[in-house]
């Protein structure tokens, strides 16, 4: 059996979850399907790390895990302030920002 | 008759009383410039001041005149100020006064005076008198430039002035429709002439680096023979435009738009003559082209004749005066054409005619003055009984023009039809029998219009009552300029006065006075000749005439009389060749600017514009569609990695 | 648990193991079906619970390639805290009609799923073919004192700098959250003691509590409505948020009980 399955595994999730982005219209869903490219990212992380034999890939994934701590932080206030003005968590509503 | 050897030219410098010779054109200037600038204020003095300015040059004129007769050479040059100065180009601002600019001189500013004086009768009752005055003033000071400067570009530059004047002077009764076409029309015929004199004056420079006289009439022989003959050319093309020659005679006739005065000082005393002047100027460039004086001659000889034929038809007066003059200076240019002796012929014609044709002009507008600015000589009549002043200065000048002896016009026309002849070959009987059968039509048709105008029955229109003379300030000028068109003819033929006087000017050329010239016919027959067919003129004239004329314009029965009534088809020519053409071409140009420029430059706007217009709508504010637009972003840059790196 | 123990928990070899492959074999579906639910699912609260799994599978693989250390801050961070976040987040928001199946944008679902298959395509081969011969080292040999005593050696001495930044990084995030969450109102705004009294007590107001839900009576919910004396639903006695969520759950549970 070879690592590079977990590769793979994480590029079959980062799509699902890229997908997900592009087809789901709930804010929250879309932070989720973020979190989830993001997860698949730190699968990356962590194989390389095991296949090179060094711990820099988990310092990096644990990196990348306190980077979406703070954006989800920051993006559910985001959203939360959103909704309070307009009701709405829907990401195609808030569309005024354009030509 | 060769081209005289070119002498070198050589102008003595001023000293003395002719030191100050530019006072003569700074005098008018100024007053053209005060009465502009202080408007309405000068209202109430503006036409003396005006008056006054041209008689002080007149008498400027006089002093200088005497002080230069004294001088051994007879030739003057006075540097003001450098003009240019760009690299080599060096034009000196300078003047030359010589023979030919003096009498010059004397004619512009004599004859201007009277017709000052005349004006201010005239011009009475006009509101704008004062501009009236500015705008002479202003034409006496480019006249004045044009005869005295030293170089071909002084000259160009009164010859713009005279050009701006006539314009503005045509004009002066700007409301009037007709005056401002005309005025156009006159200004843009001259820009024609204009275009020919301004290329030759650059061939001279590029040829010789240098315009002034001097400089070129010293170095015509370093010219070849093309270059001459092109520059004589271009020359002659400028002459035409100013003074109204075939073929571009056709602005003159129409400049009678003008008041009458104008009509007198500029359209037919002095501006028109300023291309007689060139010619007789340039006379060593001439001297030197065989081809340029044949051309000369046979430009004046076609328009002596049109200008008698058209002038046979026409019932307005001022327009018969007009082709009338348009005829004189045919004759003048035909004299300036023929060379040698007959330089000094034309000058003295040129002369003549000035005092003559100012005369028949302002006897013209005293006509006008007493009926009620009426022009048409088919509702005139009988006037002599009414304006015995009038009628008297104008049979003066009428038998001058005519050339009955001993009047003046007898010894200028007498002496070009003589040299006409003399020219050797078939030419100068060809030339010789145009001016003698163009003498005869000028009888008829002056005898007409005299008969028409003072004899006879009236036939006035009926809101004319009692026609009246003048006022002294008009008749004053009359009767000088009649004097002056009695006596002015023989004094200055006397001895070849005028000829011997002119000599430092066209060189050795007038030392064959004619008389000593062998004459192909003798100069007696001649006489006889142009008197018989003067006196025939006059007759048939009197005896169609004597009974008067219908008052209105009779249907033409013969294909002569119609194309004479329609000016022989110059300005339907003019219309139908350079007119309608040039709208097309403008027209087709509007259209190519308007589709073609404009449409290639709104065409790229409007496809930028379009072209963003939609592209903006990609900007659709979804963030999906953004992110979409993302991932396929981050495909193709793996699907390039990819191939670049494992492909 | 010891150092030795988790080393032994974590199998972190150049090769998987039997053991390992198994257990891949078995999470790994999961992890893609907990995403494919996530996606799929129309309840917001169920995307949540599924993308739970998933990255619950994820922690145990971070485990089973010897990072034992991450995989457990995968369980508490996402699992634990983010996740609990989001779905504070989701009962504060509640469901609305972003959560419809219904495309808006044409061809949007479309073109995603297209890309999203060629992206895996492009993403799939390239790993495959770039790592997949390659020597693997595994990390025994690193993990020889203890991955967590390994991870502190590294991150205290090679990424200090980055380390101390993430914590900057953190602080921000947070002071960005409450200001964006912060409401201020302006000092005239603010309803005295007084006038909110006033208002309780203006004819046509309602001034004792509204009546609480029939959870106990009925059932567990609160999304269950009091009952009145005569069997009409009590007004106000559940939320409107959880009222609306009710009725499209069951449409017929808020018709009066006769």
């Amino acid at each position: 059996m070879n690592p590079t399955w977990y590769l793979i595994l994480a590029a079959v999730l980062f799509i699902i979850g890229a997908v997900g982005v592009l087809v789901r219209r709930n804010a929250i869903v879309v932070f989720m399907c973020v979190e989830l490219m993001l997860n698949a990212a730190n699968l990356t992380l962590v194989t390389f790390s095991r296949i090179n034999g060094t711990l820099d890939g988990q310092i990096m994934a644990f990196f990348v895990m306190v980077v979406a701590a703070a954006e989800v932080v920051v993006g559910l206030a985001i959203l939360m302030s959103i909704f309070r003005t307009r009701r709405s968590a829907s990401v195609d509503d808030a569309n005024l920002l354009k030509y | 008759m060769l081209a005289a050897q070119p002498l070198a030219v050589e102008y003595t410098a001023a000293s003395g009383a002719l030191s100050t010779a530019w006072l003569l054109i700074a005098l008018p200037a100024l007053g053209a410039v005060v009465l502009l600038l202080l408007g309405r204020r000068a209202d109430k003095w503006g036409h003396l001041l005006g008056c006054a300015t041209v008689g002080i040059s007149f008498v400027l004129g006089l002093w200088y005149f005497f002080t230069l007769r004294g001088l051994g050479n007879r030739s003057v040059s006075l540097d003001l100020y450098t003009l240019i100065i760009s690299g080599n180009f060096k034009v000196n601002a300078g003047l030359l006064y010589d023979p030919l600019s003096a009498v010059f001189v004397l004619l512009i500013t004599g004859v201007g005076f009277l017709i000052h004086v005349y004006s201010v009768g005239y011009m009475k009752d006009d509101p704008g008198r004062r501009r009236f005055f500015a705008y002479l003033n202003l034409f006496v000071a480019a006249m004045l430039l044009l005869v005295l400067g030293n170089s071909f570009l002084g000259l160009y530059f009164g010859w713009e002035g005279v050009g701006l004047a006539s314009y503005l002077l045509i004009a002066f009764w700007y409301y009037k429709p007709e005056a401002a076409t005309a005025a156009k029309k006159a200004f843009i015929m001259n820009r024609v002439g204009d275009v020919g004199l301004a290329l030759a004056i650059f061939i001279l420079f590029a040829t010789l680096g240098s315009v002034s006289y001097q400089d070129v009439f010293s170095g015509v022989g370093r010219m070849s023979t093309t270059t001459v003959t092109a520059v004589t050319l271009l020359l002659l093309l400028g002459a035409c435009g100013k003074s109204g020659q075939f073929p571009l005679q056709a602005w003159l006739p129409d400049a009678m738009e003008g008041p009458t005065p104008v009509s007198a000082l500029i359209h037919a005393a002095t501006m028109v003559t300023a291309g007689v002047y060139l010619i007789a100027r340039a006379n060593p460039l001439y001297n030197a082209s065989h081809t340029g004086q044949l051309v000369v001659c046979s430009i004046g000889a076609i328009t002596l004749l049109i200008g008698c034929i058209i002038g046979c038809a026409k019932d307005d007066i001022k327009r018969i005066l007009a082709y009338s003059t348009v005829s004189q200076i045919g004759y003048m240019f035909l004299a300036v054409g023929l060379g040698g002796g007959a330089y000094a012929a034309g000058i003295l014609h040129l002369l003549t005619h000035g005092f003559f044709k100012a005369g028949l002009f302002l006897g013209a507008g005293s006509v006008m003055h007493g009926m009620k600015d009426q022009v048409n000589i088919r509702r005139f009549g009988g006037l002599a009984k009414y304006m015995p002043i009038t009628a008297a200065t104008f049979g003066i000048g009428y038998l001058a023009i005519i050339g009955i002896p001993p009047l003046s016009g007898f010894f200028s026309k007498d002496p070009i039809i003589e040299h006409a002849f003399d020219r050797p070959g078939w030419t100068g009987w060809l030339f010789g029998g145009i001016a003698l059968v163009g003498a005869g039509l000028t009888a008829f048709y002056m005898t007409r219009l005299m008969v028409l105008t003072f004899f006879g029955k009236p036939r006035w229109t009926e809101d004319i009552k009692h026609p009246h003379e003048s006022p002294p300030s008009m008749t004053v000028a009359m009767i000088v300029l009649a004097v002056g068109s009695v006596a002015a003819g023989g004094l200055l033929a006397f001895h070849n006065a005028l000829a011997n006087w002119l000599n430092p000017v066209f060189g050795g050329a007038t030392e064959q006075t004619p008389a000593e010239v062998a004459h192909k016919i003798p100069a007696l027959a001649v006489t006889a000749l142009v008197l018989v067919f003067v006196l025939a003129g006059v007759a048939l004239a009197v005896v169609i005439f004597r009974e008067g004329t219908a008052p209105q314009e009779q249907p033409a029965r013969s294909v002569l009389v119609r194309a004479a009534r329609a000016n022989l088809y110059a300005d339907a020519f003019n219309e139908a060749v350079f007119m309608r053409p040039g709208q097309w071409l403008a027209r087709a140009l509007v259209y190519v600017d308007n589709r073609g420029i404009d449409g290639l430059v709104n065409g790229l706007a409007a496809a930028v514009g379009g072209g963003s217009a939609r592209l903006r709508r990609l900007q659709t504010g979804f963030v999906r569609s953004y992110a979409l637009t993302m991932l396929g972003g981050a495909f193709l840059v793996v699907a390039a990695l990819l191939v670049v790196r494992l492909g | 648990m010891s150092a030795t123990a988790l080393t032994t928990l974590a199998a972190g070899g150049g090769e998987m193991g039997t053991g390992e492959a198994i257990t891949f074999w078995i999470l790994g579906p999961i992890s893609v079906i907990g995403a494919l639910g996530m996606v799929l699912a129309r309840n917001a609260i169920h995307s949540a619970l599924f993308l739970v799994t998933t990255m619950f599978s994820l922690g145990v693989f971070y485990v089973l390639q010897g990072g034992p250390f991450i995989g457990m801050a995968q369980i508490i961070v996402y699992t634990g805290a983010i996740m609990i976040l989001f779905l504070f987040v989701l009962m504060l928001v509640g469901r609305d009609s972003a959560d419809s199946i219904v495309e808006t944008l044409r061809g949007q679902r479309v073109a995603g799923i297209v890309l999203g298959l060629g992206f895996a395509g492009l993403l799939g081969t390239g790993l495959w073919k770039a790592v997949h011969g390659a020597q693997k080292t595994g990390l025994d040999a690193a993990n020889q004192k203890g991955n967590v005593q390994a991870i502190a050696a590294k991150l205290f001495t090679q990424y200090v700098f980055a380390f101390e930044v993430t914590s900057a990084l953190l602080i921000t995030a947070a002071m960005g959250a409450m200001v964006l969450a912060h409401v201020e109102r302006a000092k005239g705004e603010k309803r005295s003691q007084r006038e909110r009294s006033q208002e309780r007590f203006a004819p046509g107001n309602y001034p004792a509590p509204k009546p609480g839900p029939g959870v106990l009576a009925t059932s567990h919910s609160v999304a269950t409505p009091a009952l009145l004396p005569d069997g009409e639903v009590a007004e106000g006695s559940v939320p409107a948020i959880v009222e609306a969520a009710a009725i499209e759950a069951h449409p017929d549970s808020l018709t009066t009980k006769q």
